[in-house]
């Protein structure tokens, strides 16, 4: 850390000059790369439809990864993130159906969705903030409590989600795709959220949190509202699986938790906290999305497409980690 | 009194009560549960988590955020590879022990590199590298059948060996000794420690930090492949990703063990009463009558519980 303060700014060069100011552009090169790759192997997949398409598939892991960004930023890590959208995702299914899939029953699931994702973070950041756990051993045993209360909802897959809500999520409004509403209200939330004070606290307790305590942050409320904005942000990603796949299951968030993590290191945020972008995040989330894409369209065989993907995220992890030490440095 | 204190809080005698009481509750709880027979099946249990997790303790120990998550993707691929060397005869035995810990060693090199030379985060280099070893066990598994285990492996790991004990248990307490010998009485455990609790002070003493790193790494995927080994003798044939259910066990072994995850500061002896504990509470609840759904519920707020008692942070202090 010392050697930061050391390097004068003046002398850091064009790029890293760049890249300080926008760090989350080599996983948007990254992106753009991996769209054009896309289209060379199949001209099809760049049309408007497609690209939709490929934006609703991945809105929840990118929603996902932002709410992991959050507590990231303050140098935690939340290994629940996903099982929290199993559990609203079954919830908000099985609420939405008994209540008998009308436009006031799916507002009403939708908004308990919302207080129960928010408890579920709340939990998560009392035990890992106020109680003083080691964040990636209690998130996971909270993941296990919540993959628990989900089966306890909904013991196997498949109770269908309303008509109204996934014919909404995947349709247009007023000519539009609904996913770009989606972009929309989630660019000004995360806007609106980047302005605030709360973001700033977070980097500072990531950064460096006995000095952010000994300023006078209360660094343990702080961290909790981290864990609550992730809870938020991971009920929102339930929605759009739950608008996606159109019905509920309790184990459908298992591996994104994992993909959310690495979604986040792409995006050039630092695990250790302190330094990140939301922004780099979805981008990270995209990449991962669309090399699941450029390896299905190359034609790789069925057997090593797993492997290659694997081997891609794992080229792309190192990227970003090495992407967002130059930036820092 | 302030002597029986310090005992009491250390992270090795908590875990034994908590056995002890476990035991007990189990006993009470289903009649039979305590008994000889049923202890040794929980040990031979506990000992495939235990070999995975003495892996995972010395690359936690290591410090500078040190994890594995890959040790489930070696596990999974370590039992593919000895049910295909060995085919269900035992003259493969040898050959499929050689194999498996090449690849356990192979792998964790390349974490090792990754950590070292490229200074990946460990968290991010082995989640990755878990990706790409389950990538390749579906090529693995495409391309051969998922091979037999040999009738000794098996009787080794299930049957009793010498004074009614299976091998496997045996195996698992030299590793212990072995761990606790390399840990405290060797200059490359002392050195463990040292770059845990602090690698610019021992690289100053003169420590060959990346190489203690990449070292520990490759420990860890060969006790994951060792355990890989020994979980095909358990279960007879390999199938899909057994291991993966190791990865996150592993670190709250190690936790419960009371290893502090910032490295430095812990053993091994904790952690084997780590793995017991763990493998006892998932005993109890297989035991007790009550839905998937409640026993995840109940084992997951047990652990937060459990995780109350040993290495809480510190509070902030100005």
């Amino acid at each position: 850390m010392a050697e930061i303060t050391i390097t004068p700014r003046a002398r850091a060069g064009g790029i890293r000059k760049l890249l300080e100011r926008y760090p989350f552009l080599p996983a948007l090169l990254i992106v753009v790369g991996l769209l054009l790759l896309n289209g060379v192997f199949s001209p099809n997949s760049l049309s408007y439809r497609s690209l939709t398409g490929l934006l609703s598939t991945y809105m929840a892991l990118i929603l996902l990864a932002i709410a992991q960004t959050y507590v990231v930023y303050a140098g935690d890590i939340d290994l629940s993130a996903g099982s929290i959208l199993s559990l609203v995702n079954v919830a908000i299914v099985v609420l939405m159906e008994r209540w008998g899939g009308g436009g006031g029953a799916v507002l009403l699931a939708l908004a308990l969705g919302l207080l129960l994702g928010l408890a579920c973070g709340l939990l998560n950041g009392i035990v890992v903030a106020a109680l003083r756990l080691q964040a990636i051993v209690a998130t996971f045993a909270t993941s296990i409590f919540f993959t628990g209360f989900a089966l306890y909802i909904l013991p196997v897959a498949g109770t269908p989600a309303p008509a109204l809500f996934w014919r909404t999520y995947g349709g247009r409004l007023l000519g539009v795709p609904f996913a770009f509403y989606i972009l929309a209200a989630l660019t000004a939330v995360l806007l609106v959220l980047s302005r605030t004070r709360l973001v700033t606290q977070l980097l500072a307790v990531g950064d460096d949190q006995q000095a952010a305590y000994q300023t006078g942050l209360p660094v343990v409320p702080i961290r909790i509202k981290g864990y609550l904005l992730c809870g938020l942000f991971s009920a929102l990603a339930a929605f759009c699986i739950t608008g996606d796949t159109a019905s509920g299951d309790p184990l459908v968030g298992g591996k994104m938790t994992l993909y959310s993590v690495a979604a986040v290191v792409l995006g050039g945020s630092a695990l250790s906290g302190g330094w990140g972008t939301v922004v780099g995040s979805a981008l990270g989330a995209l990449t991962i999305g669309l090399i699941n894409s450029v390896v299905f369209f190359m034609g790789t065989p069925s057997e090593w497409q797993n492997f290659v993907q694997g081997f891609a995220i794992l080229v792309v992890l190192m990227a970003g980690v090495l992407a967002g030490r130059r930036a820092r440095a | 009194m302030s002597r029986i204190l310090t005992v009491i809080r250390q992270p090795l005698v908590v875990a034994l009560v908590l056995i002890a009481a476990l035991l007990y509750l189990g006993q009470a709880l289903s009649p039979g549960f305590a008994s000889g027979g049923q202890v040794l099946r929980l040990l031979i249990v506990a000992s495939l988590l235990g070999i995975v997790a003495a892996g995972q303790n010395v690359v936690i120990l290591g410090g500078r955020e040190g994890i594995d998550l890959s040790v489930g993707g070696v596990v999974s691929l370590s039992a593919i590879i000895a049910g295909n060397v060995m085919n269900g005869a035992d003259s493969g035995i040898v050959p499929a022990i050689l194999a498996c810990l090449a690849a356990g060693a192979f792998f964790g090199l390349l974490n090792g590199l990754g950590v070292t030379l490229l200074r990946i985060p460990p968290l991010v280099m082995t989640l990755g590298m878990l990706g790409v070893l389950q990538g390749l066990l579906v090529v693995i598994r495409m391309g051969i059948p998922s091979g037999r285990a040999a009738p000794g492996l098996s009787s080794f790991v299930t049957q009793p060996l010498v004074g009614g004990i299976p091998g496997i248990i045996w195996l698992w307490i030299a590793i212990g000794l072995i761990m606790a010998f390399m840990l405290h009485r060797t200059v490359f455990g002392h050195r463990i420690y040292a770059i845990g609790s602090n690698e610019h002070a021992a690289y100053m003493a003169g420590v060959p930090v990346r190489v203690m790193r990449i070292a520990l790494f490759i420990i860890s995927g060969m006790f994951a492949a060792v355990a890989g080994l020994c979980l095909l003798g358990y279960s007879g044939s390999s199938f899909a990703n057994v291991g993966e259910q190791y990865t996150l066990p592993s670190i709250i072994a190690v936790v419960f063990g009371g290893t502090s995850l910032a490295g430095g500061r812990g053993g091994y002896t904790g952690t084997m009463a780590g793995a017991i504990l763990l493998v006892i509470l998932q005993s109890i609840l297989t035991t007790v009558n009550i839905d998937e759904s409640g026993r995840q519920m109940v084992f997951g707020a047990t652990l937060l519980l459990l995780m109350m008692f040993y290495g809480r942070g510190r509070a902030m202090r100005a």
